[in-house]
């Protein structure tokens, strides 16, 4: 790790100035110790244009069937392919069900989705990471192993061959993408928890002997609380953007479950019969929802690593955040 | 540096037998018996036994593992299910063509990424450079196959300029040459997929070279402006992209399925989704083998060209 550690939020002055805090471990919940206050999100334009995006989704998802009231269980070969017409706003696919209101509850099994993998994920991963940093030495070497064989083969690939073997529901890919996409988050804390480890509020707290455990509780995971959210927001991003590929290649869960992922698969194989109502609905809400989680965790990322924006703007593809920390300007 | 190397080979051997001891683990998962998988399920229970005899089905796993193990080292990745041919072969018959697709679309993305990078740090904050930046996170944030479908409806359904797929029967690397067509859109979707990682990556490191000492120097000396940028900011700029070309394989390989069943393109990807369709095991897990492999020999490839090229690197402890 060359250079001063700017991911690391208590590293750098904070405009709150306590985020140098403190042995008793003042630190409470996701403020200022985090890096991340609440103030810095409400004034970045890109996280709030990204959160009233997914809100708006959401809205649209769990409330608009409320509303919209729309066949989605029957066959209607009768109405099939109808191009967006009275009745129909957004037209019907090839069973005659109406494009709308799929869209709406196939949305729903994406969000649901996307906040149980990233709660989960970086539950495990936070934990996960801070341990095998605060365990150092052989325990480490081993956990660490561990990450580096499940990040070597692509979470995509590993997805498809544990969905081949089972029959999929909802529940079971949450529990798939949740463990295959820990590792991310472990190996990004377990770099927070190495450079927070010898500096001094740790030094000192472990001089008055406080236990591993209290470190671990009261240090490592308040500090290392804003980067995991931001990950977090990725992570949601990206189980959403894995479902859907996973149902694009036809290897999604069956039938009567309904996901945008599934729409554009039936959608493509009417582009050439120019049936369009199928194939940009769905293509359109994938996008939207997924760059609007990522525009806020891009967004959390700034605030958490200082507005560092130029240097630090979109790593994450690339693993890189916890292992280089790029030098200063 | 000596020591550095010695101990990164170390790590990266463990992972590799990570990868089998996962892949086994995998192998075992898989719902009902590898003999019911192979046999059928009208197998007499003594074939099944004989089978299982044959193969040391029987034996405690450690001792399957084992090998499995020696197996692997002798080049055996099992018989597929499917189309009873060894997964080997079936790879290595793929391999070459992946190597194109993924050559030539890494060399696209590179060609248009750098210089893109670099000038969106020379024009840093200003409109060009947020034009540019908001267009690539926009196209890395959307889904790799968004780019396949909307220029699959441009191109094939409304221009009619390019074939929307390979046709079938392609065997060779020359025989992907003759349909020059086909080869476009799945090299293009699988490069703008990278293009925003490694523009976004040059641009902070170039935004870091344009800050340093010796751009001054050059500078000063009076250079001209396309000697400082051709010289100095992309050279050095260039030289962290090798470490991401290790870490991005994983990523690439995956869209790499997603493109090739998108644009039936005869390689691994392709191979891969109809396997899993299928429910053909060791074909799954001896690409997922080989791709593990690959990853774990990329990552550790990038590290030493890189601590070779770059003379400034002294990895005391990692």
């Amino acid at each position: 790790m060359a250079g001063p550690d700017i991911l690391n939020p208590a590293a750098r002055p904070s405009p709150a100035g306590s985020s140098l805090a403190p042995e008793g471990g003042e630190v409470t919940g996701a403020g200022t110790g985090t890096g991340l206050s609440l103030r810095a999100f409400l004034q970045s334009k890109r996280a709030m244009t990204g959160t009233g995006l997914v809100v708006l989704l959401a809205l649209f998802c769990f409330v608009g069937p409320l509303l919209y009231h729309s066949n989605q269980v029957t066959v209607n070969l009768g109405i099939q392919n109808s191009p967006p017409g009275p009745g129909y706003p957004l037209g019907t696919d090839q069973y005659g069900i109406d494009v709308l209101g799929r869209l709406m509850v196939g949305g729903q099994s994406s969000l649901e989705l996307g906040f149980a993998v990233g709660i989960a994920t970086t539950v495990i991963g936070l934990l996960y990471g801070a341990i095998s940093g605060m365990a150092g030495g052989f325990v480490d070497a081993i956990m660490m192993r561990i990450v580096d064989t499940l990040l070597a083969v692509p979470t995509f690939i590993l997805l498809i061959i544990v969905s081949s073997m089972f029959s999929l529901t909802l529940s079971l890919i949450i529990l798939i993408l949740t463990a295959l996409s820990w590792p991310y988050t472990a190996r990004l804390i377990r770099g927070q928890v190495l450079a927070l480890r010898p500096r001094e509020f740790v030094q000192a707290s472990r001089t008055m002997g406080a236990s591993s455990r209290w470190i671990l509780i009261r240090h490592m995971v308040p500090n290392t609380l804003g980067i995991s959210v931001v990950t977090a927001t990725f992570s949601i991003a990206d189980s959403i953007y894995a479902l859907s590929a996973l149902s694009f290649l036809g290897i999604g869960p069956p039938p009567p479950f309904a996901d945008w992922g599934t729409m554009l698969s039936g959608g493509v194989d009417n582009l050439f019969n120019g049936y369009w109502w199928q194939v940009y609905p769905p293509l359109i809400v994938l996008v939207l929802v997924v760059v609007a989680f990522r525009q806020v965790g891009d967004a959390l990322n700034d605030i958490v690593s200082g507005q560092r924006t130029d240097v630090l703007r979109r790593r994450r593809r690339f693993r890189l955040l916890p292992l280089s920390a790029p030098r200063d300007v | 540096m000596t020591w550095y190397l010695i101990r990164r080979a170390g790590q990266s051997i463990a992972v590799i037998i990570g990868v089998m001891i996962l892949t086994f683990i995998l192998l075992h998962l898989e719902p009902g018996s590898v003999a019911r998988s192979v046999l059928g399920l009208r197998a007499t229970p003594a074939r099944v036994a004989i089978f299982d005899n044959l193969y040391g089905l029987n034996k405690p796993l450690y001792q399957q593992f084992l090998l499995y193990v020696k197996q692997l080292f002798q080049g055996n990745l099992g018989i597929s299910y499917q189309l009873q041919q060894p997964v080997s072969t079936l790879i290595a018959e793929r391999l070459p063509r992946d190597a194109v697709l993924l050559g030539l679309s890494t060399l696209l993305a590179l060609v248009i990424g750098v210089p893109t990078g670099i000038y969106q740090a020379v024009k840093h904050n200003q409109l060009a450079d947020d034009l540019l930046a908001g267009t690539w996170f926009t196209l890395y944030s959307a889904p790799d196959f968004m780019e396949a479908l909307l220029l699959i409806a441009l191109l094939c359904v409304q221009l009619h300029v390019l074939p929307p797929a390979f046709p079938g029967g392609v065997t060779s690397v020359a025989g992907l040459f003759a349909d020059w067509q086909a080869l476009v859109l799945p090299v293009v979707v699988l490069a703008i997929n990278s293009v925003a990682g490694f523009s976004q990556y040059v641009r902070s490191t170039a935004l870091q070279a344009l800050a340093e000492d010796y751009i001054r120097v050059a500078r000063a000396k009076g250079l001209s402006e396309r000697l400082v940028l051709t010289r100095h900011v992309l050279r050095n700029s260039l030289l962290p992209v090798i470490t991401i070309l290790g870490l991005a394989l994983p990523d690439i390989v995956a869209g790499a399925v997603i493109a090739e069943s998108i644009f039936n393109f005869p390689g691994m990807g392709l191979l891969f989704w109809q396997s899993a369709l299928a429910h053909d095991f060791p074909v799954l897990l001896g690409a997922t083998l080989i791709i593990g492999v690959a990853t774990v020999l990329g990552n550790l490839a990038a590290d030493v060209a890189y601590s070779t090229l770059d003379p400034r690197i002294r990895y005391g402890r990692a």
